[in-house]
C-alpha cells in the first residue's frame, strides 16, 4: 500500500497537480485505504439493474422451472407432481399441434427473413436522392405495435378486402381467397404478416453489415473487371456472414415467440390451425388456469429456443 | 463505380415496389378511417380514396373510448421506462466495463444469459410476482419489467469500453468520485449509444401488448395497443372505427419517428454492429 501511495504521488508530480487537487485526490483515496466503502462501489452501481433483471427474469426463470413440476391453478396451493406435466404434454394432441405450427412458422419465416432483407439492404445501400425516405418507409412496420399491425392486416385480408380485389382484378385468382378463415391458408397468412413486420428490422442490421465492408475491396474488384453480380456473390455475401448469423438467431427466436399476430387475427383458429406454442401457453395459463402445465410448456419453449440458437451459431461459425 | 441510368431507374422501380408493400396497408387503413358512414367500405371495386373525407370516425372513437387517456398512459410509461433503462443500464455497465471486483465475470455471464430467456416463458411467474407485490393496475407495474434490460447493459458496456482510460484517470486525479465520473465524463461521450438504447426501448415499450394485457384489468391504465384491441372487440369490426383508432395510435409514434428518423435507422444500425 505504501509503495502504491508513492507511485501515485509520482504520477501526480509528473502531471504537476496543484496543491488543492492533490488534497482532493487524497480524500478520494482515503476510503479505499480504509477498505470499507469503496469496495462496495461496483456493486452499488450494479444494484438497480441486477435487482430488476433478477426480479423479472432470473427469479421467474427458476420459479417457472419449479412451477412446471407442480399442479397449480392459482387458487389452491401448488402441489408437487414431478414430471407429470411433461408426461401430459407429450400425450396432448393440442400441444403437438401447436408445436407443429410453431415449427412450420420457423421453417418458413427464418429462411425468408434471412434472405429477403439482404436484397432490401442492397437496394437501399446506395446514396441516391430520397434514399433515406425509402429506408424510413421500409422501417415503418417495425415501429408499429404488433397488435395494430395485426388489425391492419386483418382488414387487408377481408374476404371482400383490398388484397382479394387486387388478386381478382389481376387474374391471379378466380375466387376470393379466405385468408384467415380457411384452415389451409390461415397459418401462412399470419406468417406473411410476421415477415412483413420483420423485413425492415433485419434490413437495417444488414445495412450496418454492408457499410462495415471496406470499400477498397470493391474498387480492387472493379479494376480486375469483376462483374457487379460476382462482386455481390464473392465479396458481399461472405463478408456479411456475421450479420447473417445475427439475423438467423434473432429471427428464429422471434418466430418461436409469435403471439400478438395470432391473438389479434385468428385467436388460434380456425380449427387450431394457427395455434402456436406461445398461444397454447397463454391459453393454458390465463384461460384454463393450468399454471403448472403452462409452465412446463414454457420450459419446452425455452429449451427449443436455446437449442435453436446454439445450432444456428454452430452452423454459421463452423466454416469461418 | 458509375451506375448506368437504366440501373438507377430499375433501382427506383424496385424501391417503389417495396415501398408500396410496406406503405400500402397503412394507406388503406387511413383511407378507411376517413370514409363516412354512408359509404360502403366493402364496395366492389373498392374505392381507394374516400368519397367525402370525414373526421367523424375519429370523433366517434374519442367519444366511446378514452383514447386521450390511453395516449397519456402510453407516453408516461414509455418516457419513464426509457429513462429508467438508460439510467440503470449505464450505471450497471460502468463497473462491468471499467472496474475490477469479485464476481464480475459471473455477473456478466448471468446477465448475458438472461437475454436468451423469452418473456413468454416468464409471463406466469412474473404475473405471480407482480400480483404479490401489488403491481396490478399501476404505472409502476407497467414499467418495471422494462426498467432495465440486459441488452441495454451490454450496449452501454460496449460504449464505455471504447472510451480511453486516461480520461477517467485524469478525472480521478481531479478529485471526481465514481458517480461524478459516470455522469460528467462518461455519459456525455456515449450519447449516440444512449440514443440507440432509447430508440430500441421506446419501440419495445410503446408496442408492448402481452405484458399490459396480463397485468391490467382496469381500462383506465390501458396503453394504446390495448385501447385499439379493445376497440376492435367492442365494435366487432366496424372497420371505420377500428381504423380510426389504429390511425390515432400510430400517429404519435410516427411523429416521433419522422422527427428523429436519424436516430432510429442509424441508431438501430449502431446497435446491430455493436450489440
Amino acid at each position: 500500500m505504501q509503495a502504491n501511495e508513492t507511485s501515485r504521488g509520482e504520477i501526480g508530480g509528473n502531471l504537476r497537480v496543484t496543491g488543492a487537487s492533490w488534497q482532493r485526490m487524497r480524500q478520494w483515496r482515503m476510503p479505499r485505504a480504509a477498505g470499507g466503502f469503496s469496495a462496495l462501489v461496483p456493486y452499488l452501481f450494479l444494484l438497480p439493474a441486477c435487482a430488476i433483471i433478477g426480479a423479472f427474469v432470473l427469479y421467474p426463470m427458476l420459479h417457472a422451472i419449479m412451477a412446471s413440476l407442480t399442479d397449480y391453478n392459482m387458487i389452491t396451493e401448488p402441489e408437487f407432481v414431478g414430471a407429470d406435466n411433461y408426461r401430459m404434454l407429450l400425450q396432448d394432441p393440442f400441444f403437438w399441434n401447436s408445436l407443429k405450427n410453431t415449427m412450420l412458422y420457423l421453417v418458413v419465416v427464418v429462411p425468408v427473413l434471412v434472405i429477403a432483407p439482404i436484397f432490401l439492404a442492397l437496394l437501399v445501400n446506395r446514396s441516391l436522392p430520397g434514399i433515406k425516405l425509402f429506408r424510413a418507409v421500409f422501417y415503418l412496420p417495425v415501429i408499429t405495435s404488433l397488435v395494430v399491425t395485426g388489425l391492419i392486416w386483418k382488414w387487408v385480408y377481408e374476404e371482400q378486402g383490398i388484397l382479394n380485389y387486387f388478386l381478382l382484378s389481376t387474374g391471379i385468382t378466380d375466387d376470393p381467397v379466405a385468408f384467415l378463415t380457411d384452415p389451409a391458408n390461415a397459418l401462412f397468412s399470419v406468417i406473411a404478416v410476421t415477415v412483413w413486420t420483420g423485413l425492415g428490422y433485419y434490413m437495417v442490421i444488414y445495412l450496418a453489415g454492408l457499410q462495415s465492408i471496406p470499400r477498397h475491396l470493391y474498387e480492387a474488384a472493379e479494376v480486375e473487371g469483376v462483374s457487379k453480380w460476382r462482386q455481390t456473390l464473392f465479396i458481399t455475401i461472405p463478408l456479411l456472414k456475421p450479420s447473417i448469423a445475427v439475423v438467423a438467431v434473432m429471427s428464429s427466436i422471434a418466430a418461436m415467440k409469435v403471439f400478438e399476430e395470432v391473438y389479434v387475427m385468428t385467436q388460434g383458429g380456425p380449427l387450431d390451425s394457427t395455434k402456436t406454442l406461445v398461444y397454447f401457453i397463454y391459453q393454458s395459463a390465463f384461460e384454463e388456469f393450468e399454471m403448472g402445465y403452462a409452465a412446463a410448456a414454457g420450459v419446452v419453449l425455452f429449451l427449443l429456443t436455446l437449442v435453436l440458437s446454439l445450432v444456428n451459431l454452430f452452423l454459421l461459425r463452423k466454416d469461418r | 463505380m458509375k451506375a448506368s441510368p437504366l440501373a438507377i431507374i430499375l433501382r427506383y422501380v424496385g424501391l417503389l415496389c417495396v415501398a408500396l408493400l410496406t406503405m400500402g396497408p397503412f394507406l388503406w387503413l387511413l383511407s378507411t378511417a376517413l370514409k363516412s358512414g354512408s359509404e360502403n367500405i366493402f364496395a366492389y371495386p373498392p374505392s381507394l380514396l374516400p368519397e367525402q373525407p370525414t373526421l367523424e370516425n375519429f370523433s366517434r372513437v374519442l367519444e366511446t373510448q378514452p383514447f386521450v387517456l390511453y395516449l397519456k398512459n402510453s407516453v408516461l410509461v414509455a418516457l419513464l421506462s426509457v429513462t429508467a433503462n438508460l439510467m440503470f443500464a449505464s450505471l450497471a455497465a460502468y463497473p462491468l466495463a471499467r472496474m475490477e471486483f469479485r464476481g464480475k465475470n459471473l455477473i456478466f455471464v448471468v446477465l448475458l444469459s438472461s437475454m436468451m430467456i423469452p418473456f413468454q416463458l416468464l409471463m406466469i411467474p412474473v404475473y405471480n410476482i407482480a400480483i404479490s407485490l401489488g403491481l396490478q393496475n399501476s404505472y409502476l407495474g407497467l414499467l418495471l419489467p422494462h426498467a432495465c434490460t440486459a441488452f441495454g447493459v451490454f450496449l452501454m458496456r460496449q460504449a464505455f469500453l471504447g472510451i480511453p482510460k486516461a480520461l477517467e484517470e485524469s478525472a480521478l486525479l481531479e478529485g471526481l468520485n465514481r458517480v461524478q465520473i459516470w455522469w460528467y465524463v462518461l455519459l456525455p461521450l456515449v450519447k449516440p449509444s444512449l440514443a440507440t438504447l432509447a430508440v430500441f426501448s421506446f419501440i419495445a415499450v410503446w408496442g408492448d401488448f402481452l405484458w399490459p394485457l396480463i397485468i391490467l384489468d382496469d381500462p383506465s391504465y390501458y396503453t394504446l395497443p390495448l385501447g385499439v384491441n379493445r376497440l376492435a372487440n367492442t365494435f366487432s369490426m366496424d372497420w371505420r372505427l377500428v381504423a380510426a383508432g389504429a390511425v390515432f395510435s400510430i400517429l404519435p409514434i410516427l411523429a416521433v419517428f419522422l422527427f428523429s428518423q436519424k436516430y432510429f435507422i442509424e441508431g438501430a444500425m449502431r446497435g446491430a454492429v455493436k450489440g
